[in-house]
């Protein structure tokens, strides 16, 4: 991977040592990672309680904890992939009777994916609109929420905190509440069924999360290097792309990852905002309605269901480093 | 290049009593290398900071030149600042980060190259242009941090503790170059210390500060030979000065059984029975027969190779009193024995008890 943000912050292979207290600050000011063992002063104060952690995790019985419970999480998995490969006759009784009989089959992904019986069984086109609804729907709410965060953190202005915890206030609210106004809106404005409709609900609902996670790290980065910008010219808005969007792309990534797998799994704001269209509805509107009328088709929804989880697992394994680290990244304050 | 003028400048943080920095009047020269020093909290940074815009002015003005910058954000005012941890920009490479200020200003890149290299030969950086700050040894950084500003070719350099972050041996090496790098450049610079020894080595002038108020601003050698208040000559010099009470008498002032002649005019600036006396170790003679002047028990020598410091205790009305005296490297007086100590009496400092305020007029000036 050539992100640049490997270069920004301490490689993260370098271990959990890097998250004591105030060696986060400390890493961004001169760029040095923990790893190489930490330097005396701001850094040590924390230091322990994060060996403390590490001890405890690495012990043989968290690692025999950490592979049961693994194990338990993956059984389902494994059910559903194992399902997915036989045939439709078999469906009617447990995965587990493989061990058996066994007669593999990849007709229901040929069935899932090319569409055999009927044309709209096809889920390509439904692949499509999940893509079309899921980037804008990761990218729009991650850049207002890094504005937001920047803004919250940065700029001083009257109202500040109370804005804040009113943002973050709005988390408490499901949101299923707002689904019906919303929706009367956008069929107000003539974007009801359309993926704007879509885009703007999922930017709506992802933003207070986002801006909470992201002005925790935002608010971590020091305070001179801002002042260093201000001194040498850049504006607010330079300041913010050259110098809070590089320094917050693990954090970015992240929230990136959290944001894109819950707008690709979502149903029920696409099913609501997207009309359940052919042409809008994504992957899993068309899942839940694949098993058909009278359950036709339930041979297919394992397969149907594991071509879904492709996308989000390739996201997943391709950016799981940022995932812990910026888990953690919010937190190693205190 | 241009001069800098604090006129009466305020800083009042909310929900504070007392001002930060408190009607500041210091007037700094074209090309004048001034140093702001205090101990901790007397608002020297909070000083700078209002110089470059990082910090609200309450009150008063700022001029850099003859242009008002009270109101001015930091990136009108052309000027440079060093932070104390460098703040370096830790996704850029040296380059780069010495670069950016010219690439916000729209400089081209050819010119900008050759702007950043120039600074980096000055400054020894040339064979790290390529690196990420991490990649930077502490001293370093510290000149990365230098080049930054040295590439802006800006009115005023603004340096904020650049020193602090640096080992001693290296910190010395630093101030050294700092100070004659400056020289070359001719950049009016004002420089922010708590360290005394720092701000007589390195400043053309130094300005005292104490809880926001402005002390004595003054040349290394006028701040030692006539410091204007109490604090100003405990805080300046190195041992500090010794300073302790006196009885006054209608022809002078008593040091031990020793009587200091005084002026009459300055005696009539004293108030109350007593002055506060302060001798440097350097200004203090020593003989060990019983003589005129303070007896002192010598509790430690320490020994510097030419030189060394004698540490001791007298009884000054009776309160145990520390007393340090710079003897001889070889022919000194050992602990245990005691000493009869004198003061050089044209370096004699004396101070007003309860103002604190200097009240005889300083030799040579």
């Amino acid at each position: 991977m050539s992100n640049p943000a490997i270069d920004v912050l301490p490689d993260p292979t370098e271990g959990p040592g890097r998250h004591g207290t105030g060696t986060h600050t400390e890493a961004i000011l001169t760029g040095r990672g923990g790893g190489r063992g930490r330097r005396g002063g701001v850094g040590s104060s924390g230091g322990g309680k994060a060996d403390r952690v590490k001890q405890r995790l690495t012990s043989p019985w968290a690692t025999v904890a950490a592979i049961i419970i693994a194990f338990l999480w993956t059984v389902p998995t494994f059910g559903l992939f194992v399902a997915s490969l036989r045939p439709a006759a078999d469906k009617r009784d447990g995965w587990w009777t493989i061990f058996t009989q066994w007669q593999p089959t990849l007709d229901n992904y040929s069935t899932v994916l090319v569409g055999s019986s009927t044309a709209n069984n096809n889920l390509a086109s439904y692949f499509i609109n999940s893509f079309v609804i899921t980037i804008p729907g990761t990218l729009f709410p991650l850049l207002l929420a890094l504005m937001a965060a920047y803004a919250f953190a940065w700029i001083p202005f009257r109202g500040r905190g109370t804005l804040f915890v009113l943002v973050f206030a709005l988390q408490i609210v499901p949101l299923q509440m707002a689904l019906i106004p919303l929706l009367q809106f956008f069929n107000g404005i003539g974007i009801g069924g359309t993926f704007p409709a879509v885009w703007i609900a999922h930017t709506i609902f992802g933003l207070p999360l986002g801006i909470f996670l992201l002005h925790n790290f935002v608010a971590q980065i020091p305070p001179e290097l801002i002042e260093a910008a201000r001194v040498d010219g850049a504006s607010q808005t330079q300041i913010f792309f050259r110098i809070i969007i590089p320094l917050s792309l693990p954090a970015i990534a992240s929230i990136a990852i959290f944001q894109f797998l819950w707008v690709w799994n979502d149903l029920l704001v696409a099913l609501v905002f997207s009309g359940g269209t052919a042409e809008v509805a994504p992957l899993t509107a068309k899942l839940a309605n694949m098993a058909g009328n009278f359950g036709r088709n339930e041979h297919l929804l394992p397969a149907g269901a594991f071509v879904s989880i492709i996308v989000p697992l390739i996201v997943f394994f391709a950016l799981q480093r940022y995932f812990v680290r910026g888990l953690l990244a919010g937190s190693t304050k205190g | 290049m241009a001069s800098v003028t604090y006129d009466k400048a305020t800083r009042l943080y909310p929900n504070t009593p007392r001002p930060a920095v408190d009607s500041l009047d210091l007037d700094i020269a074209d090309g004048e290398f001034l140093v702001l020093v205090g101990p901790s909290g007397c608002g020297k940074s909070t000083s700078l900071r209002m110089l470059a815009g990082l910090e609200e002015v309450n009150g008063g003005r700022i001029l850099i030149g003859d242009k008002d910058v009270t109101d001015i954000a930091p990136k009108d005012r052309d000027i440079a600042m060093v932070f104390q941890n460098y703040a370096l920009y830790p996704h850029m490479t040296v380059a780069e980060n010495m670069g950016f200020a010219l690439k916000i200003a729209g400089v081209g890149k050819e010119e900008r190259a050759a702007r950043v290299l120039e600074a980096a030969k000055l400054l020894d950086l040339e064979d790290y242009l390529a690196r990420k700050p991490k990649a930077l040894s502490g001293g370093q950084r510290q000149r990365v941090a230098m080049g930054r500003a040295i590439v802006r070719q800006p009115q005023v350099f603004l340096m904020d503790e650049p020193l602090s972050n640096l080992d001693a041996k290296l910190r010395v090496q630093t101030r050294t170059q700092i100070a004659s790098l400056q020289r070359r450049l001719g950049v009016t610079t004002v420089y922010v210390t708590h360290d005394q020894t720092e701000a007589l080595t390195m400043g053309d002038r130094i300005a005292v500060l104490k809880d926001g108020i402005l002390q004595q601003v003054g040349t290394p050698r006028q701040l030692l030979d006539a410091p204007q208040n109490v604090f100003v000559a405990g805080f300046i010099g190195s041992p500090a000065m010794n300073l302790f009470p006196a009885d006054v008498t209608e022809d002078g002032v008593m040091f031990g059984t020793a009587l200091l002649a005084t002026p009459r005019e300055t005696l009539a600036k004293v108030t109350g029975t007593s002055v506060t006396i302060g001798v440097r170790p350097e200004d203090i003679e020593i003989s060990p027969i019983e003589g005129k002047g303070l007896q002192v028990q010598v509790d430690l020598v320490e020994e510097l190779g030419a030189d060394g410091y004698l540490y001791g205790h007298s009884e000054v009305e009776g309160k145990r009193t520390d007393i340090v005296a710079r003897v001889d490297g070889r022919d000194h007086p050992n602990a245990g024995e005691t000493v009869y100590v004198h003061p050089v009496e044209s370096h004699v400092h004396l101070f007003n008890t309860e103002s604190g305020e200097r009240i005889n007029p300083a030799a040579g000036h």
